[in-house]
C-alpha cells in the first residue's frame, strides 16, 4: 500500500518537474530550433517547426556579417586573463586571510586620529600645491586635491582593519552600483575626461582605455574580485592550518608552501571559482556595452547589435545566441553544484 | 647534538598569558614529555620551540645557538603532528622525500633516504599510495617517516597518538621507544596522558597554567611529588587526598583488613580488573577513597573494613600546595 | 596563531587586493562627488559649479519618479516570483523522480544565459505581438489581436525575463540549501506525528529562512542594477529603472554632471541595502 501509494506520487512528482523543467528550458530550445531554420520559415516558427527544413546557413551568415569570431576571441580573452589576473591578486590575499589573521590591526582608530590624518593629509597637499605654485582656482587642481583628501586616509583606515572586517569590505565593494561608477569610469577611460593629461613625467594625452583591453580586463577582474577572494577564502578555511605548518617545519619557503602544498591541495576550489568567474565575465553586460564597441567587444555586445528594428533576422539573431551562450552553458551545466558557495559569498554551501 | 635551552621563555596572547616564563635544558639525546591537562601551554610550549609561535619574551637556543628569531625551517627540527598532517595530494613517498626536496638534497639521496626510511618503517609496500589510502597506523607512521628522513637535531612530537585507537596506541608507543633507542636523537613528546609520560619519558615536564610544575625522571615525580598537583597528576587511579588536602597516599600503599586499622571506611564499589581490585571507599569524614586491593580480594560493596596507609609513603602538603618533606 | 614573521607577509600578501580595491572603491566615488557639482556636459565647454543643482535637476527630471517606482516595482516582483518560484522548484527538485539530473540542468540553465541573449529571444521569438510563440498561443486560442507585450505591458515583459533568469538562481540555492537538512530530522518529525504540512512550517521553512535572506539580498544587488534587458529591448522610455536614467543622461543628453548626481543616488540606494546584507554575511562568517 504505502510503496504504491509513493510510487504514485513518483509518477506526479516525474511529471509536474519535467513539465516545469522543460518550460523553464523552452526559449534557449526554441532559440535552438529557429537557428537551424531559413530567415522567412523563422517567423511561422509555432506552426511549422517540425515540417520546415533545416539549414547551417545562419552560421556561415552570423560569421560574415558580425564576425563572431573577432567577439568570440574577445569575450575568451577578457574573461580568461581577468580571471587568471584576479587569481594572481586573490590567493596571496585569501591565504593570508586564511591562515595568517588579524585579529588586532597594528593601528587602532579613534576620532583624534582620523581628524588628523584628514586634517593632516589636507596640509601636506595644501603645503605641496603652494609650492608647486598651483592654480588653486581651476577645478582639476580642486578636484585633484579631493581626490588625495578622501583616497589617501579612507586607504590607512581599509588597512588597518582586522580580517573579518576586511573580507566584509570587500564583499560590500561589490555592491557598488555600476551607474555609480558609470561616470568617473567613463571619464577616466577616455582621454576627454582625463583631469591631467600631462603629467610632466608621463604623457596621457593619448590615453584612451575605451574599447580596449587593457581596461575591460583589469575592470573585470575588480568588479569579480571580492567574489573570487570569499570564494577562495571559504576553500582555504577548510584546509587544516597544521598542514601548511608541516610545511613550514620541512623547510618550505613561501612560495613553495603557497604552490606545493596549499594550491594543488585546494585545486578543486579554484577550478569551481575559476569557472563562476569565467561565467560571470562571459555574460557581463552592463561595462562591456557602455565601454566597448568595436575592437574590444565582447560576445554580449555582439547581440545587443541585433536590437535595432531594422536588424530583426530571428534565424541569425537566434543563430548568433546560440553560438554566444553555448560555451558557457556547458560551463555552468558542469560546475552549477560549485557555483552556490560563490553566488552566496559562502553563506550557503 | 641536539640540546635545547628555554630561558624565561614568555608567550602572551594579548592580555592572555599562556605560558608566563620557562627555563628548562633538554640535554642531548633525551626523551622528554610535556605534559599535563588540557589548556596547559604543553602545546604552545613545544611550537614556541619549533618556531611555529613567536615568543614573547625570553630566548631559545638550539646546540648554542640562539634561535629565538629564527623561522622553523632554519632550526633543524623535525615534527610529528597530532593530525599527521600528511600532504593528501602527494603519494607517501613525496610526503616522506619533501622535507629533503626542500632543503634541496640531491635526488640519488632523496631516493635512499626514502627507501631506508620506508624499510625501517614497513612502508615499503605502501610508497606509492596516497595518504587517504592508509590506516590509522600507517599514517602514523607515514608522518613519523617524514620527520626521521632529515636526521634532524630533534624530534619535536604533537600529541601523536591521541587519533589512534587502545590497541594501535600501545603498538605505537612501543616502536617510538625502540626508534629513540636507536637512533639516540632528542626528542620532545607532548601528551595529556600520564600513563605515555610515565613509561616512555626519561624525564617529565609537568605543565600547569603555563608553569613548569615539576622537571623529573617518571621514578623521581611519583615518589617524590612536589605539589598537589604533581601529585595528582601522576599515578593511576589518582592519589586519594584526605585532611583538606594536607595528606596524600596513593590508592596502592594502602593496606586494608577486616578488623582492625587507621581509617575505617564502607565499600561502595569494586573494580576487577583481573589483576588487581580498586575499591572505591566510603570514608567517613575523609571523603571517597580509592584503595587497590589484590585480584583475588572479594570485599563486596557494602562491606565494613579498616585502611592503614604505608607510613613512610604518606606524602605531605603545606596550604600553598606545595610539598613538606 | 603564527608568527609575526608570517603575520606581516601575510599582510603584504593581503596588500595588492586591498589597495586595487580600495582604489575601484573610492577614486571613482570621489570622481562622482566632485563631477556631481559640476556644470560638465560633453557637448560644451562651459564648467562650472552647480552647488546642488544637479542633484535638484535629477530629482526634478520628469523620469525620475518614474523609473524609481519601475526600479522598486522591478526588484520587488521579481523577487516575489523568484523566492516563492524557488522554494516550490526546490521542494520539487528534493523529491525522488525519474530523471532528476537533467530537470535540474533544464531548470537552472536560463541563469547561465547572458542578459542581452535573453533579452532579444524573449522580445523577439516569445512576445513578438505577431509571430511570437505567446502570440501564437493566443490565437489558439481564439484571440483576434495577440498582446503586444512590450507596448501595452513594458514593465511585466521586463519582469518575466529578469524572472526567468533569476528564478533558477534562487531553486540552485534554495535546493542545495534543502539538501543539507538533516534527514534524520524529517524521520524524527513522523516519528513525532508531524505530516507533511506541519514538516514544511516547522522544520524545512525555518531551515531554509537564511538561505532565503541570501538570496533576497544578492538578488536585489543585482536587480537594482537591471541595465542590458532594458537596454537591449528598447524598453528605457517605459520601463526604465535608475541605473537606465543614469546611462541616459549620458548617453543621450552627454551631461557628466546630472549623471553623476544620478549614480551617487544609486550608490544612497545600493548601501541601504549592501548594510544589512554585510551584516547577515558577517554573522555567518563569525559562525
Amino acid at each position: 500500500m504505502a510503496r504504491k501509494q509513493s510510487t504514485n506520487k513518483k509518477i506526479i512528482v516525474t511529471i509536474l518537474a519535467w513539465a516545469i523543467g522543460l518550460a523553464m528550458f523552452f526559449p534557449i530550445f526554441w532559440t535552438a530550433v529557429a537557428a537551424f531554420k531559413t530567415e522567412s520559415d523563422a517567423y511561422t516558427l509555432p506552426q511549422n517547426w517540425l515540417s520546415t527544413p533545416w539549414t547551417l546557413e545562419n552560421f556561415g551568415i552570423v560569421q560574415d556579417r558580425s564576425n563572431y569570431g573577432l567577439y568570440i576571441r574577445n569575450t575568451i580573452i577578457i574573461a580568461l586573463l581577468s580571471t587568471l589576473l584576479g587569481l594572481a591578486f586573490a590567493i596571496p590575499a585569501a591565504w593570508s586571510m586564511a591562515f595568517a589573521p588579524v585579529q588586532k590591526p597594528s593601528i587602532a582608530w579613534s576620532g583624534k586620529r582620523w581628524l588628523a590624518t584628514i586634517f593632516g593629509t589636507a596640509f601636506i597637499v595644501g603645503l605641496v600645491l603652494y609650492a608647486m605654485n598651483w592654480d588653486l582656482t581651476n577645478h582639476a587642481v580642486i578636484g585633484f586635491v579631493a581626490l588625495v583628501i578622501v583616497t589617501l586616509p579612507v586607504t590607512l583606515w581599509v588597512f588597518s582593519r582586522n580580517t573579518t572586517d576586511a573580507l566584509l569590505w570587500m564583499l560590500s565593494t561589490k555592491m557598488m552600483p555600476p551607474a555609480g561608477a558609470l561616470i568617473p569610469i567613463y571619464l577616466i577611460f577616455n582621454r576627454n575626461g582625463l583631469v591631467f593629461k600631462d603629467w610632466g613625467w608621463v604623457d596621457l594625452t593619448e590615453w584612451n582605455l575605451i574599447d580596449s583591453f587593457w581596461g575591460m580586463v583589469p575592470l573585470m577582474m575588480l568588479l569579480n574580485l571580492p567574489i573570487i577572494i570569499w570564494m577562495l577564502y571559504t576553500y582555504f578555511k577548510e584546509i587544516p592550518g597544521e598542514i601548511l605548518e608541516a610545511s613550514r617545519m620541512d623547510g618550505a619557503s613561501v612560495w613553495n608552501e603557497l604552490t606545493k602544498v596549499l594550491m594543488p591541495m585546494a585545486v578543486p576550489g579554484i577550478v569551481s571559482t575559476c569557472l563562476l568567474n569565467l561565467i560571470l565575465a562571459w555574460n557581463e553586460a552592463f561595462w562591456t556595452l557602455n565601454l566597448t564597441n568595436k575592437y574590444a567587444a565582447p560576445l554580449s555586445f555582439m547581440i545587443s547589435e541585433y536590437s535595432s528594428p531594422e536588424g530583426q533576422f530571428w534565424a541569425k539573431l537566434s543563430a548568433a545566441s546560440l553560438m554566444a551562450i553555448v560555451p558557457i552553458l556547458i560551463v555552468g551545466w558542469f560546475s552549477q553544484r560549485q557555483l552556490v558557495r560563490g553566488l552566496t559569498f559562502g553563506a550557503v554551501k | 647534538m641536539g640540546t635545547i635551552t628555554l630561558k624565561q621563555v614568555r608567550k602572551a596572547f594579548g592580555d592572555a598569558v599562556i605560558i608566563p616564563g620557562a627555563d628548562l635544558e633538554i640535554r642531548e639525546g633525551e626523551f622528554i614529555v610535556f605534559v599535563g591537562p588540557s589548556g596547559c601551554g604543553k602545546s604552545t610550549l613545544l611550537r614556541l620551540i619549533a618556531g611555529l609561535e613567536d615568543v614573547t619574551s625570553g630566548s631559545i637556543s638550539i646546540d648554542g645557538k640562539d634561535v629565538t628569531e629564527a623561522p622553523p625551517s632554519e632550526r633543524g627540527l623535525a615534527m610529528v603532528f597530532q593530525s599527521y598532517a600528511l600532504y593528501p595530494h602527494m603519494s607517501v613517498r613525496d610526503n616522506i622525500a619533501f622535507p629533503l626536496k626542500m632543503h634541496k638534497v640531491p635526488q640519488g639521496e632523496i631516493d635512499a633516504a626514502v627507501s631506508k626510511a620506508a624499510a625501517k618503517l614497513n612502508l615499503t609496500d605502501y610508497l606509492e599510495r596516497k595518504p587517504r589510502q592508509l590506516s590509522g597506523g600507517q599514517r602514523q607512521r607515514v608522518a613519523i617517516g617524514r620527520a626521521i628522513v632529515r636526521e634532524p637535531t630533534a624530534f619535536l612530537f604533537d600529541e601523536p597518538l591521541s587519533n589512534l585507537d587502545a590497541a594501535l596506541r600501545v603498538n605505537m608507543r612501543v616502536e617510538i621507544m625502540q626508534m629513540h633507542e636507536d637512533m639516540k636523537a632528542t626528542m620532545i613528546y607532548v601528551t595529556h596522558d600520564q600513563v605515555e609520560a610515565m613509561t616512555m619519558a626519561d624525564r617529565i615536564v609537568v605543565l600547569n597554567r603555563g608553569h613548569i610544575e615539576q622537571v623529573g625522571s617518571p621514578l623521581e615525580l611519583y615518589n617524590k611529588p612536589n605539589s598537589l598537583f604533581v601529585a595528582g597528576f601522576i599515578g593511576s587511579p589518582k592519589m586519594n587526598f584526605v585532611e583538606g588536602n594536607t595528606i596524600g597516599v596513593r590508592p596502592e600503599h594502602i593496606a586494608l583488613s577486616d578488623k582492625k586499622g587507621d581509617w575505617q571506611g564502607t565499600v561502595k564499589l569494586a573494580e576487577h580488573l583481573g589483576s588487581d581490585t580498586f575499591l572505591h571507599i566510603d570514608g567517613g569524614a575523609r571523603g571517597q577513597l580509592t584503595v587497590r586491593a589484590s585480584g583475588e580480594s572479594n570485599f563486596g560493596p557494602g562491606t565494613k573494613l579498616w585502611m592503614t596507609p604505608e607510613k613512610d609513603r604518606i606524602h605531605r602538603f603545606n596550604k600553598e600546595g606545595r610539598a613538606i618533606r | 596563531m603564527a608568527t609575526s614573521h608570517s603575520q606581516s607577509l601575510g599582510k603584504w600578501a593581503l596588500a595588492p587586493s586591498l589597495a586595487v580595491l580600495a582604489g575601484w572603491a573610492f577614486v571613482p566615488l570621489a570622481i562622482a562627488i566632485y563631477f556631481s557639482f559640476l556644470r560638465y556636459n560633453l557637448q560644451n565647454d562651459n564648467t562650472g559649479w552647480m552647488g546642488l543643482s544637479n542633484f535638484y535637476y535629477f530629482f526634478s527630471d520628469p523620469y525620475f519618479l518614474k523609473d524609481l517606482i519601475n526600479t522598486i516595482l522591478l526588484v520587488f516582483f521579481t523577487l516575489v516570483i523568484s523566492v516563492v518560484g524557488g522554494v516550490f522548484l526546490a521542494l520539487l527538485l528534493d523529491q525522488p523522480f525519474w530523471g532528476r539530473g537533467i530537470v535540474r540542468i533544464l531548470m537552472i540553465s536560463p541563469f547561465f544565459i547572458m542578459p542581452t541573449v535573453s533579452s532579444l529571444v524573449w522580445k523577439n521569438l516569445i512576445m513578438h505581438p505577431v509571430f511570437g510563440l505567446f502570440a501564437a498561443i493566443q490565437k489558439f486560442f481564439g484571440a483576434e489581436q495577440p498582446l503586444d507585450w512590450f507596448a501595452s505591458v513594458p514593465l511585466l515583459s521586463v519582469i518575466i525575463i529578469v524572472s526567468w533568469q533569476w528564478l533558477p538562481y534562487a531553486t540552485l540555492i534554495l535546493l542545495t540549501a534543502l539538501q543539507s537538512l538533516d534527514e534524520e530530522q524529517k524521520d524524527a518529525s513522523e516519528m513525532d506525528g508531524a505530516g507533511a504540512i506541519a514538516y514544511f512550517r516547522y522544520i524545512v521553512l525555518p531551515h531554509l529562512s537564511r538561505p532565503i535572506t541570501v538570496v533576497i539580498l544578492i538578488e536585489t544587488i543585482f536587480l537594482l542594477n537591471i541595465f542590458a534587458e532594458i537596454k537591449v529591448t528598447s524598453a528605457g522610455g517605459f520601463a526604465g529603472n535608475l541605473t537606465y536614467l543614469v546611462f541616459s543622461q549620458l548617453n543621450d543628453a552627454n551631461d557628466i554632471g546630472e549623471a553623476a548626481a544620478g549614480g551617487l543616488i544609486a550608490v544612497v540606494l545600493a548601501n541601504l541595502v549592501s548594510y544589512f546584507l554585510v551584516r547577515i554575511v558577517g554573522k555567518n562568517l563569525e559562525a
